[in-house]
């Protein structure tokens, strides 16, 4: 097993909230990342969750920047850094709706000029901090506040989006995971140019779960086949080992949905829709895995 | 202050011809300033260079409605635009070519400066450089010195052949 | 070094000198030469920054802020709808004390597509923190620039700086341009709040109420604080190379009885119909303002005023006469003119100042049928 830091930079006086996968998530890839790192935060839970003016819970800087302008900010950080020949990690860590929506703009343009930076997605599949509004990556039928009836859209797969600018490294990662998390954090800065990691961040509020369930609901999303966890290194596709168990055989979808609030009511089709999407994103990346596409 | 209005089409340098003059102005010692009138920037549309040269520094930035000269780098355009207007009494006509229209009794020369580029093979993209054997005809009008023509040419110019038209022009306009 | 150069060329070929370490910018027209131009240095290598091609003005702001806050000297250029585009993110400049300089080609804002001078496009980023200054030659264009750098650097003020020059009638005119040694006219830039590892803090996190006012306060403290150094900047910049410049720009004001004030190009045209009004026996005089922000303080007691205003604050009326309405208790003629790069002359100019009717507004050619 992974022997992970006992090093703190995320202090216990955080402002998240109860049973938060996110701030999980951001003490694991800051244990990763070390203290030689800079994260660029766009608005978001974490936002938040970093503590009020004048207290922080971090212990690495932390610049907060308007919500479309995280990659942008990165691409002049990390560029003012290598200049002044510094190999500080220049970490953006961003919300789905920071990612998928409103920031995509300034994240194609860092990945197309090859800026040296890593690029942290937590998805939650809402807008957490604001009160679980839609966002891009809202998954069909989940209920937010203005999706009152379940979404009707499917969840935008900014993970082809991001394939498409042939990163050198790119990953999914769940906060139930994060051995696999820290391992992936660890690789993708050991890289230079522009890396991605997509973590999928199960929300309490917003999914309306027991706060107590949120490591399990991680692990049901990846037993059940709704996240997959995969690695593409220099273009080539290798999927994790829980979620090549879950290719064999998934749980049933309906234990995932089942627990959480936002899909209650949800309808036969867009469940369908869910576990369809689910498998053809699974066959792709197994011929991708196999070097047949 | 003396004041020149160049015609041309996109592309033939009627915007380049009008910084050269304006640097050659400089190099005699004079103040001068040079800049297009800018619309839709199209290959081939009809351009208008303003340059104005005077002792004095030069605070006027609107456009010249009065030239005491006007040059015309490619006579077609006198059919779809009235390239005299605004010319002040006593001013002067430099045309590319010969003389097909009715300049209204204003003094007008002429020289061709196509087939003087065409000649030493300054052709770019398929068009002829007419801005720098016009800067040869303009210093024989006395406009700039020769000396300081060839400065200004050879500073923004490396290819040697842009001096040597402009003193085919020189030598070939006749006042 | 003497020579002919364009607006453009000038601010270029100043941002060459200064050297930042970080230049992100995104074309548009009429600044697009800067871009060009600085492009090509850093290909060629004459200057050693590292370019950054954004997709947008609005990254090339958040890039410029990125580089920024470790310490590092950031330019950027912009014009119009590219300048409203970051209008976001020049707000995050100052709020963040970050001393990026810009250059803003000013230009009209549509519909419909308009590419020609007015002041408009940085007028709606006047509040934003930001110092504003308006230049009218190619020289100045070029001194101004470098003198942005040490003003926005210098531990006093640590706010950005734009430089404004006029689309296409001073972007694109050749005039003379003297380059100077700079030598040690712009210390190396010591940003106090840089990021620091070793240190680490957090920028711009969550702020109460009973907290953000105070660091809205500190950006008008230094707004204030940059009075004296805009005036030793000037100073030093007139000791060493030659030229001064001012707050404003003054023009047989003294014993003037009625004073035109404007900004950018006109204002160095206005000089034109003041030479010939005076030998018509009218006393008259020019004050072009040159920073607007911070606004300076301005005598015009005792005088009739006439504003020309390249802009306009629609249901209010011209920015600049409104500034100095305000700030002169003066009830100036207001002109609206030049909007989109109409043509204004000095005849025009000078039309302004004998048909002048103090406490009225007037949108030069507007006619009843318009």
């Amino acid at each position: 097993m992974t022997e992970i830091p006992k090093e703190e930079y995320l202090f216990k006086c955080t402002s998240a909230c109860a049973g938060c996968s996110s701030s999980l998530v951001l003490r694991y890839v800051l244990k990763a990342a070390g203290p030689d790192t800079v994260l660029v935060m766009p608005a978001c839970c974490t936002s938040v969750i970093q503590g009020i003016y004048p207290n922080t819970a971090m212990n690495v800087p932390v610049y907060n920047v308007a919500f479309a302008a995280a990659a942008a900010c990165a691409s002049g950080m990390s560029a003012a850094f290598r200049a002044g020949k510094k190999a500080t990690n220049v970490i953006v860590y961003a919300g789905d709706g920071g990612t998928v929506d409103i920031g995509i703009q300034a994240l194609s343009g860092a990945f197309e000029r090859r800026t040296d930076f890593l690029y942290i997605c937590y998805d939650n599949e809402a807008y957490g901090n604001t009160g679980m509004q839609r966002s891009g990556a809202t998954p069909t039928g989940a209920r937010t506040t203005t999706t009152p009836g379940g979404k009707p859209d499917t969840k935008k797969d900014i993970d082809r989006i991001v394939e498409a600018h042939d990163p050198p490294y790119m990953a999914t990662a769940c906060s139930a995971y994060p051995h696999d998390l820290f391992k992936k954090v660890t690789k993708a800065l050991s890289i230079r140019g522009p890396k991605f990691i997509h973590v999928l961040a199960p929300c309490p509020p917003g999914w309306r779960y027991p706060t107590e369930q949120t490591v399990e609901m991680g692990k049901l999303a990846v037993k059940t086949g709704m996240w997959v966890l995969f690695e593409r290194e220099y273009g080539k596709v290798t999927i994790n080992g829980p979620s090549k168990a879950a290719m064999i055989k998934p749980l049933p979808i309906e234990e995932y949905l089942g627990p959480q609030g936002r899909f209650k009511g949800i309808s036969r089709e867009a469940v369908d829709a869910l576990v369809s999407l689910a498998r053809r994103n699974a066959k792709r990346l197994s011929l991708q895995e196999e070097g047949v596409c | 202050m003396y004041e020149i209005r160049i015609h041309s089409r996109g592309g033939q340098g009627g915007v380049t011809a009008a910084k050269l003059l304006a640097l050659a102005a400089f190099r005699d010692h004079k103040y001068a300033t040079a800049f297009p009138f800018y619309g839709a920037e199209r290959r081939g549309a009809p351009v208008v260079s303003f340059v104005r040269i005077d002792e004095n520094p030069i605070r006027v930035y609107s456009q010249i409605k009065k030239p005491g000269l006007i040059v015309v780098l490619d006579n077609s355009i006198m059919e779809v635009v009235d390239v005299l207007h605004g010319l002040r009494p006593g001013g002067k006509v430099l045309l590319n070519g010969t003389l097909p229209h009715d300049m209204k009794g204003f003094q007008t020369l002429s020289v061709d400066l196509t087939t003087i580029a065409l000649r030493l093979n300054l052709v770019v993209a398929g068009s002829p450089i007419l801005n720098t054997p016009v800067i040869g005809a303009l210093a024989k009008m006395g406009i700039v010195s020769m000396d300081s023509a060839k400065l200004a040419i050879s500073e923004m110019f490396s290819d040697d052949r842009n001096v040597q038209a402009a003193e085919a022009a020189y030598m070939e306009l006749v006042l | 070094m003497l020579t002919i150069a364009t607006g453009n060329k000038a601010v270029a070929a100043a941002v060459k000198q200064v050297s930042p370490e970080v230049i992100a910018a995104y074309p548009i027209t009429p600044q697009t030469e800067i871009v060009e131009q600085i492009a090509e240095y850093v290909t060629n290598g004459e200057l050693k920054s590292q370019y950054i091609p954004v997709e947008s003005e609005h990254s090339a702001m958040a890039a410029c802020i990125g580089a920024s806050i470790t310490g590092a000297r950031t330019f950027t250029a912009t014009s119009s709808h590219g300048l409203l585009y970051m209008h976001e993110m020049v707000n995050w400049a100052a709020g963040g004390r970050l001393p990026i300089v810009m250059a803003n080609v000013n230009r009209a804002l549509g519909p419909g597509w308009n590419i020609w001078a007015e002041h408009t496009d940085s007028m709606q980023e006047r509040d934003t923190g930001w110092l504003q200054v308006y230049v009218s030659t190619v020289q100045e264009a070029y001194d101004t620039t470098l003198m942005a750098f040490r003003i926005a650097e210098h531990h006093e003020v640590l706010l950005p700086v734009m430089v404004n020059l006029d689309g296409f009638s001073l972007s694109h005119i050749n005039q003379s341009l003297e380059t100077v040694e700079l030598g040690d006219f712009i210390p190396p830039l010591r940003l106090p709040h840089a990021i620091d590892v070793k240190n680490p803090r957090g920028y711009g996190p969550l702020t109460g109420p009973e907290e953000y006012f105070k660091f809205r306060w500190d950006i008008e403290r230094s707004m204030r604080d940059s009075v004296k150094v805009i005036e030793s900047t000037e100073k030093d910049f007139s000791q060493r190379f030659g030229r001064s410049y001012g707050f404003t720009d003054d023009y047989q004001c003294e014993d003037a009885d009625v004073v035109i004030v404007s900004m950018g190009t006109i204002g160095k045209e206005a000089e034109v119909a003041i030479d010939l009004l005076r030998k018509e026996g009218i006393r008259a005089g020019s004050m072009r303002i040159r920073w607007f922000r911070p606004f300076p303080k301005l005598d015009l007691s005792g005088r009739d005023v006439v504003v020309i205003d390249r802009d306009y604050s629609f249901g209010y009326g011209g920015i600049l006469a409104e500034a100095v309405r305000s700030t002169c208790r003066a009830e100036p003629y207001s002109v609206i003119a030049g909007l989109g790069g109409q043509e204004v002359t000095y005849d025009d100019i000078a039309g302004f100042i004998q048909g002048r009717r103090p406490g009225e507004e007037y949108w030069f050619g507007v006619t009843p049928d318009v």
